[in-house]
């Protein structure tokens, strides 16, 4: 198997396992390491991270809704303004340096990192 | 759930939401302390709820990212593909091992991505102000 390949598999395997053990953060470690690991861009990371969160949020949430845990109308309450959200921010990305959507997100690791020890 | 706190909730979906479209996250970190904190749900009800949530947000964002050009399509669906056998592993691993010490290790793992992007970062704002 290919190099590459193989490196993609670990990232899947490591975002499911951390999504699968805290309940939130497998973008926050797709990203970073599709930028330090296979060399993507920022914006391409985080964009093709977008697209591989959409499989791994809908296969957890057919899990765990079996489980009967899902509230729909709360989340609608928070999901319904992140739908304007995700626009605008996909929109402002596209106006900023790459440098600074690694700058950006090196506090958002840093404050998942210490939720997590904390 | 009176109306302040709905909107306090909606408007941490909001910056959840742009987080997503910014830095290419769920958004979970924002979502679920919203749904615990302000509308009352308990912490695993919470992080299920947001996962319901992050599924729309996602697709429209991966769908605004595809359109600007930044998605490399067989790249995600091979590392979502590949979350599945990851949620199993990590199943295992939480039934074998403490979970303080895998979050002390996931923790360490971030931190250590966090010096990685923080390098990368001071770099490329060195060669945006030279050229």
């Amino acid at each position: 198997m290919p190099r590459r390949l193989v490196r993609l598999a670990l990232i899947g395997c490591l975002a499911g396992a951390f999504s699968g053990l805290f309940g939130v953060g497998g973008g926050s470690v797709i990203v970073p390491l599709l930028v330090l690991w296979l060399g993507f861009g920022e914006r391409e990371a985080t964009g093709t991270s977008l697209s591989a969160i959409v499989l791994i949020a809908s296969l957890a949430v057919i899990v765990q809704g079996l489980h009967g845990h899902v509230h729909v109308l709360k989340g609608a309450i928070v999901g319904a303004p992140a739908l304007l959200g995700v626009v605008a921010g996909a929109a402002l990305q596209q106006r900023i340096p790459e440098w600074l959507v690694a700058a950006i997100f090196v506090p958002l690791l840093l404050v998942s990192a210490a939720v997590l020890v904390f | 759930m009176d109306a302040g706190s709905v909107a306090i909730a909606a408007a941490i979906g909001f910056l959840g939401g742009v987080s997503g479209g910014l830095l290419g996250v769920g958004g979970g970190i924002l979502f679920v302390p919203a749904l615990v904190f302000f509308l009352g749900l308990s912490q695993v009800a919470g992080e299920s709820t947001s996962l319901l949530a992050i599924v729309p947000v996602a697709v429209l964002g991966a769908w605004r990212q595809r359109r600007y050009g930044n998605v490399r399509l067989v790249a995600g669906l091979w590392i979502g593909a590949l979350s599945i056998p990851g949620v199993l592993v990590g199943t295992a691993l939480a039934n074998a091992l403490s979970q303080r010490a895998l979050a002390v290790a996931f923790a360490g793992l971030q931190v250590f991505l966090a010096v990685g992007l923080a390098r990368r970062a001071v770099r490329g704002r060195r060669e945006a102000t030279r050229s």
